[in-house]
């Protein structure tokens, strides 16, 4: 198992903050959009350095996704910044009527997704929302893992023509991407090069599958970690080439089993090449308050649950 | 500028390409678009800077339109069509398999003239605002106008565009409420009565204007200039419109009951006959 290193933990919104940050300076049709919450998702220094292309719209976001629609009209590049759930369900017809079937070329940015926003509850703590955007036509599907593939991602956007959902979080993580790693859309990175299993993990799971990959590795067995970033389009030669290799899989995510990556790799690898799968995904289920950590251990989003899942899934091999 | 007579002979042709399009599919919204063939010929024929030929999606240096109750689109279409933007012909494939004229507007099969998709209600005023916003970045001081139904201010998004356009100062915009009084269901009074529009608006910061006669075209063109007179002062411009649903066909008018049915063969003769032209051009 390759070793992997980190010098800081750091939380995968201010990657998105320190992207726009960049874009602000290099892309003048960049523009933000955000609900009351420039704080929380980093956007305070684009704010600053560019208020001209900064609008603050208030608590209000289905207008806010309205107004970056109609900011497209026009050559700009929106990219509108709130929380997961904020950004999707809450305004999911107009993302579908104004963004997504007009095709308009918004980036929908939404932080503190899934159980590691803690405390404040499952009222906030969207489980849904990687499938929700999946399901629109169109709509290009992003989950990065750390603080260096997010601020990558965030740039690599700009110049992705369509609208796209990205997906980040409120807790530090090993940030451990390498700083001049290119972000290319719908390319899966594979981690590390394994035989008898692959684990296939997006956002903040992808830390976690490394952690179960050394456990695994300490018991003999080969693993393969790939890091699907995007969730759509799926990277479904990789996918594929590496199920086909290690002939089990197991899907690792911080989101409802219906309708996340596992449920996309299922889908995939069903229609095209049968294969054992475990999903590594809360259950049908809300969260709840709790910190990050409590809360990732009850729903079985830790690595001891990627290890089990291995190892079920292995007896599975016929 | 076109004269009165000749707007009026269009608004005769935009009534008879509404009628006889809803009849074709028997399906379609004929009572709104009726109400609001004036506001769009007015508004395409006379008082907005664009140039129909040279369809871009950005507008830049145009001034540009945005529906938001979208059900109202063979008044849309026909206008679009009529004042250049696609073949007059092509009306004819109105809600049918594999048109651009789909049942509500939509940029999806790529209708020139067409900017956002339009029919669930209540965000074509947040669109239009976001591109206002984006004239301003650009520096093109042309308008962007909006139209919608007084049955869709019941939108909660309606009310959170109103309150940032005023307090954000977008005054390249210029919203008309068409105010025919009816939705699905009843009267808006029935439904959900809304009080005063105008106390409503004023209260959200905007420039407020009324518009008494909406079915008459003279009327319709000095409001529409007199709003374009508004623009540029700080404030958002709203258009209170009275119109009067299925105007210009006797059997359609003031009734809610003309929503959304479309009229038989029989009606179809009597409402072609209440918009005679000598010299229609039918499609």
């Amino acid at each position: 198992m390759k070793k992997f290193t980190y010098t800081e933990k750091k939380d995968t919104r201010s990657g998105f903050g320190a992207g726009l940050s960049e874009l602000g300076k290099t892309n003048p049709n960049v523009v933000a959009l955000c609900a009351d919450l420039t704080g929380s998702l980093k956007m305070d220094a684009f704010a600053k350095d560019h208020p001209e292309r900064f609008f603050q719209v208030g608590i209000a976001e289905a207008n806010m996704i309205g107004i970056a629609a109609g900011l497209t009209i026009g050559g700009k590049i929106p990219f509108t910044g709130t929380f997961a759930n904020f950004s999707t369900g809450r305004v999911y017809d107009q993302i579908r009527q104004s963004v997504a079937y007009s095709g308009k070329n918004v980036k929908i940015c939404a932080s503190h997704a899934g159980l590691t926003l803690g405390e404040d509850g499952a009222t906030h703590q969207i489980l849904e929302d990687l499938g929700l955007m999946k399901m629109l036509p169109g709509m290009t599907v992003i989950n990065p893992c750390d603080f260096n593939q997010t601020k990558a991602a965030t740039i690599a956007i700009a110049d992705h023509e369509g609208p796209v959902y990205l997906r980040f979080g409120r807790p530090t993580v090993p940030n451990f991407t390498p700083a001049d790693q290119k972000f290319e859309i719908g390319k899966a990175v594979i981690l590390n090069e394994g035989t008898d299993v692959t684990i296939f993990a997006t956002g903040h799971l992808v830390w976690k599958a490394i952690e179960a990959g050394e456990q695994l590795s300490a018991k003999g067995i080969s693993v393969e970690i790939i890091n699907i970033h995007t969730i759509k389009p799926l990277d479904n030669e990789a996918v594929l080439a590496s199920a086909k290799k290690t002939g089990c899989v197991v899907t690792a995510e911080e989101h409802q089993m219906n309708g996340g990556l596992g449920d996309s790799i299922a889908q995939l690898l069903a229609r095209e090449l049968p294969t054992p799968l475990e999903m590594v995904a809360v259950n049908d289920s809300f969260g709840e308050s709790g910190t990050p950590d409590q809360l990732m251990t009850k729903y079985g989003l830790d690595a001891i649950n990627i290890v089990n899942a291995v190892e079920r899934v292995i007896k599975r091999k016929s | 500028m076109a004269s009165t007579a000749e707007l009026e002979k269009i608004v005769s042709q935009v009534r008879r390409d509404i009628v006889r399009m809803v009849h074709a599919v028997n399906s379609g919204h004929p009572g709104g678009s009726l109400g609001c063939a004036e506001y769009f010929t007015a508004l395409y024929f006379e008082i907005m800077k664009h140039e129909p030929s040279k369809f871009n999606m950005d507008g830049k240096g145009e001034d540009v339109f945005f529906l938001s109750n979208g059900h109202i689109s063979p008044v849309f279409y026909s206008v679009l069509a009529r004042s250049g933007y696609f073949p007059v012909k092509e009306l004819a494939t109105f809600r049918k398999l594999d048109s651009r004229l789909q049942g509500h507007p939509t940029t999806h099969e790529g209708l020139p003239g067409v900017r956002v998709a339009s029919g669930s209600l209540g965000q074509g005023l947040s669109v239009g605002i976001g591109a206002a916003l984006a004239k301003k970045l650009n520096k093109d001081n042309s308008i962007v106008y909006t139209l919608h139904g007084d049955g869709e201010l019941q939108e909660g998004q309606i009310w959170e565009a109103a309150m940032y356009a005023s307090a954000k100062k977008v005054d390249n915009i210029i919203s008309t409420v068409d105010m025919n009084g009816q939705q699905i269901d009843g009267s808006t009074d029935q439904v959900l009565p809304m009080g005063s529009l105008r106390a409503k608006f004023e209260a959200f910061g905007w420039d407020v204007l009324d518009l008494e006669r909406g079915n008459n075209i003279s009327s319709v063109v000095a409001a529409l200039k007199q709003a374009k007179e508004h623009t540029g002062k700080g404030k958002p411009v709203m258009i209170l419109m009275k119109t009067e649903m299925g105007h210009g066909v006797d059997f359609m008018m003031g009734s809610h009951k003309w929503h959304g049915v479309a009229p038989n063969d029989e009606q179809l003769a009597q409402a072609l006959t209440q918009n005679h032209l000598d010299d229609e051009k039918d499609y």
